[in-house]
């Protein structure tokens, strides 16, 4: 009944002069119910401590440990060796600058896009601590939150054509952010602001529409919707622009 | 080497860290923010439940008020806390979550008229106010009188570490992942900042900051069974407890679970037994009616944990390659409970697991969960022992928990204390002159560092395995300081981990510890470890009581008479086990000790004069 499986692993340690790109077997017994959390953390404690990959919560939850599974972008923890063949190919997510081994650089690229999209509220009301908040629909509230489900786990941006061309497009998950943003009642934001930001080619309009984002997506997030929604914003805006005297 | 100078270095950038760091920045000082991960990916993520804070907006939660919230959190604590502190977080907690509304929180919001619940598996029914539509709502949790968890659907964690670390970025402080403190600089009277792994080259960096606030979280992963992530390894804490003057505070103080699924110990919700689920044994026998006729599976967390552990030792546990565990049993609840009041477990059992819960059984176990045990500070956050050095968040023992937390008061205790302590921060650094760095002594533990890296590489003192040694810490804390302690075990489990920190010495790579090599990461901080554990494990073998998690099965009293203190856990410089000193858990009484009303369990008594003496304000339920 038990397999076992065999693992193609890509391996570099940019930081070894020794270090050259390759991929390297392992072989593993496979155990009632593994998930790559699992097996990866076994490889490193029996077989190669050096082993570098990323996991945090190990629960789907905080977007460390993307990575390509048999040419698939996807969170590695919540991967079921079951649902795989024997055969198990892993590469590091690309587009991310590349740490070592399966781990990349997704904090750089996040923290960049929170910048660029200036992801967060702008707003002239003060914070008045004696006051009762503001009321919100709670319908807007979860409409915000489905965009804000997003756990930056960079899935999207290795999926995307645009994204492999261009390093500097934002990426799904970055014209996301701005729908989040464009959705809330409390940033006080145009759409002229907005199209300030994302009214280009490494915005919106870089965006060529295969959606291979919104099939990788392991939250599920409304991806095609989202982009759909921000591209006829920008679009209206930009006609907008045309026309106007100042 | 890399050397950056701050007004303030907040080691963490889970929710506590980065909203001190918000309040600093503000205030217009430079502050950098340090974690081994992206922010948002920090464990404060992962909590779904929610945040406590007293504002009475829904039905459920009518008449709430302070006074009600600081009753259910003293409390929980088993009186173990300090009831300042948790006077000043319940006054806190509700301006706290309109703050939180204001930077961009999403949080779930009243919506007016008649809505269905369950509770202990049958439906009810409540009205929402037309006057309250749009305000901040709450659902329930336990242990409390009222609703008061505030949250946003099932991602409150993360929902409000998007909007911390939004407002980090607007203000523009300097967050940096992918670096790890691995010691603190200090000069014996003050802290001076840390010495830092770079996790993208390996590299030793320094930090030299007027301040140091330590906000790394719990210590779950001292034991093999925790639904913590896998950074929350204590490291940040021990570091600390190595300067030798730095306490941890009630180190026995650990909170467990009855249901993380096997292998991984994600915790699936109490929900599940509060709506009827049901704990099998290898038999697939329903146990739990036979140890709790009354409550059976609906017994508290401490309870629940403690038979099903009992029931395993009895030979009744199911095998498995990951060790033994229970079954849990919702598949009576039907297709269309499960699908939708249990959605979060059965996506968990889908993608974890990969069985459909309407079908086959869950793999449970008890785990660890929580760390009320701490870096002890005073009101302030302020930590003891050394200047210019403060604590927050699950790290920090500042001491709202006592031997208990209460679900939804940790999360809120982030945010809050974190404003609280930010602004004691604020005026530290106003206050205090900045400090001349002794560069000598700066060099000298960096060399001290490097020293240490050389040795695990060269393997000059040896080659044992830090996944091994590492793996017979965890294996000695589930089995001797666990859910059950006694003298015997508790004494068995700290000869162990003595046998162990003494094998840490001679650590040796089997990689080659270059760059951001995890075996290196694993041994720099595996001694530090091993020294926390040892300090959970003795606290708990002197404290011959039980009180809230801390269960001795040879002292089941709760002994308000001797041991309404706090533990203080010093590590003197190359001993083998710690210093305990003790402090009395709280300067004032507001509700003096009393019954929980829950968990049963004999108390004796505290001398009533000594009570009376420290009373200072009858409590009053608004
Ligand atoms: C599964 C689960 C669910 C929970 N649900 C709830 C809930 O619903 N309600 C509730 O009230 N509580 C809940 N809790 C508890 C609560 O989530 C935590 O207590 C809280 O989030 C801790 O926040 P923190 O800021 O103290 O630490 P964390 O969020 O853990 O952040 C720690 C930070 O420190 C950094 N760090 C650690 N060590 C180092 C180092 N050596 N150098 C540099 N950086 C370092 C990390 O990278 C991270 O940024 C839950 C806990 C778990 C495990
Ligand atoms: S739809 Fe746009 S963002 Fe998505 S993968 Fe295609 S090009 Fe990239
Ligand atoms: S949008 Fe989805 S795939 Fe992209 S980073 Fe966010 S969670 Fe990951
Ligand atoms: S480890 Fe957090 S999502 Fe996989």
């Amino acid at each position: 009944m038990s397999r076992t499986l065999t693992f193609h692993i890509f391996r570099y340690n940019p930081q070894d002069p020794a270090s050259q790109p390759h991929l390297q077997d392992f072989s593993l017994e496979e155990t009632a119910n593994m998930t790559l959390f699992i097996a990866l953390n076994r490889l490193r404690e029996e077989q190669d401590p050096g082993l570098m990959f990323d996991f945090c919560c190990r629960a789907g939850i905080c977007g460390s440990c993307g990575m390509v599974v048999n040419g698939r972008p996807r969170l590695a923890c919540q991967t079921k060796t079951k649902d795989l063949p024997h055969e198990i190919t892993l590469l590091p997510l690309p587009v991310f600058k590349l740490i070592g081994d399966l781990c990349v650089d997704t904090g750089s690229w996040f923290r960049e896009m929170y910048t660029r999209t200036e992801s967060w509220i702008h707003t002239n009301t003060p914070f008045d601590p004696t006051k009762e908040e503001a009321r919100m629909d709670n319908a807007v509230a979860e409409a915000i939150y489905e965009m804000e489900r997003c756990i930056e786990c960079g899935c999207c941006i290795a999926a995307c054509s645009t994204a492999r061309m261009r390093p500097d497009f934002l990426g799904a998950a970055g014209l996301a952010r701005i729908a989040r943003f464009a959705l809330d009642p409390r940033d006080e934001r145009t759409d002229r602001d907005y199209f300030e930001l994302i009214g280009n080619d490494f915005g919106v309009f870089g965006c060529m529409g295969l959606l291979a984002c919104e099939d990788v997506c392991p939250k599920n997030l409304p991806l095609q919707n989202q982009l759909g929604f921000l591209r006829r914003k920008m679009g209206i805006t930009a006609i907008k622009q045309l026309f106007r005297k100042d | 080497m890399e050397r950056y100078h701050t007004d303030l270095l907040v080691i963490g950038a889970g929710l506590s860290g980065e909203r001190i760091a918000v309040e600093a920045a503000e205030a217009g000082f430079d502050v950098i923010c340090l974690s081994i991960v992206p922010a948002r990916r920090s464990h404060s993520s992962a909590a779904q439940g929610g945040m406590q804070a007293a504002l009475g907006n829904c039905a459920m939660g009518e008449g709430d008020c302070p006074d009600v919230h600081f009753e259910d959190t003293v409390k929980g604590s088993d009186w173990g806390c300090d009831q300042e502190v948790a006077r000043m977080f319940v006054e806190a907690a509700p301006i706290e979550m309109r703050r939180l509304a204001h930077w961009g929180v999403p949080w779930n919001r009243v919506v007016p008229g008649k809505s269905c619940y369950f509770k202990g598996g049958e439906l009810f029914e409540k009205y929402e106010k037309e006057e309250k539509a749009g305000l901040i709502t709450a659902r329930s949790f336990g242990g409390t009188a009222k609703w008061r968890t505030c949250y946003t659907s099932d991602g409150t964690g993360h929902a409000v570490m998007c909007t911390m670390d939004n407002r980090c970025a607007q203000l523009g402080i300097r967050v940096l992942d992918r670096k790890e403190a691995i010691a603190l600089l200090h000069d014996g009277e003050r802290a001076l900042g840390a010495i830092v792994r770079c996790l993208r080259t390996g590299a030793l960096e320094v930090f030299l900051a007027r301040a140091t606030a330590v906000c790394t979280g719990g210590f779950g992963r001292l034991y093999r069974a925790t639904t913590n992530a896998i950074i929350c390894d204590g490291a940040g804490a021990a570091m600390l407890l190595d300067t030798g003057r730095v306490p941890i505070g009630n180190p026995e103080a650990i909170q467990f679970h009855p249901t993380g699924i096997v292998p991984t110990d994600i915790l699936v919700t109490e929900g599940c037994r509060g709506d009827g689920g049901t704990l099998l044994d290898v038999d697939e026998y329903r146990f739990m009616p036979d140890y709790e006729p009354a409550k059976a599976e609906l017994a508290s967390r401490d309870v629940v944990s403690r038979r099903m552990i009992e029931h395993m030792r009895k030979g009744k546990g199911v095998p498995s390659p990951y060790g033994e565990h229970l079954w849990l049993d919702i598949r009576h609840l039907g297709d269309a409970h499960i699908s939708t009041k249990l959605r979060e477990v059965d996506e968990i059992c889908k993608h974890f697991l990969g069985i459909d819960p309407r079908a086959s059984l869950i793999p449970v176990r008890p785990t660890q969960h929580y760390t009320m045990a701490g870096i002890r500070t005073d009101k302030t956050g302020a930590a003891y022992g050394l200047a210019g050095l403060f604590s927050a968040g699950e790290a920090a023992c500042w001491d709202l928990h006592g031997f208990n937390r209460l679900g939804g008061n940790s999360l809120a205790e982030t945010v809050v204390a974190g404003g609280i302590i930010g602004r004691h921060i604020v005026e530290y650094l106003q206050g205090t002159p900045a400090p001349t760095f002794p560069m000598a002594l700066v060099e000298a533990e960096v060399a001290r560092q490097q020293a240490r890296i050389q040795d695990l590489i060269s393997g000059r003192l040896g080659r044992e395995n830090v996944f091994t040694l590492r793996g017979m810490m965890q294996d000695a804390l589930m089995e001797g300081c666990f859910v059950f302690r006694n003298d015997a075990g508790l004494r068995a489990c700290i000869a162990r981990l003595q046998e162990v920190l003494e094998r840490t010495s001679r650590l040796g790579l089997r990689s080659s510890g270059l760059g951001a090599n995890p075996e290196l990461a694993a041994a720099l901080k595996l001694p530090g470890q091993v020294r926390l554990a040892l300090c959970i494990a003795a606290a708990a073998l002197a404290r011959t009581e039980s009180r809230g998690s801390h269960n001795r099965e040879d002292y089941p009293e709760r002994n308000d008479r001797d041991w309404l203190k706090r533990t203080l856990a010093y590590w003197d410089e190359g001993a083998s086990l710690p210093r305990l000193a003790y402090e009395e858990a709280t300067a004032v009484f507001e509700l003096p000790p009393g019954d929980r009303g829950y968990g049963g369990g004999k108390i004796i008594p505290a001398d009533p004069a000594h009570i009376a003496a420290k009373t200072r304000r009858p409590h009053s339920a608004c």
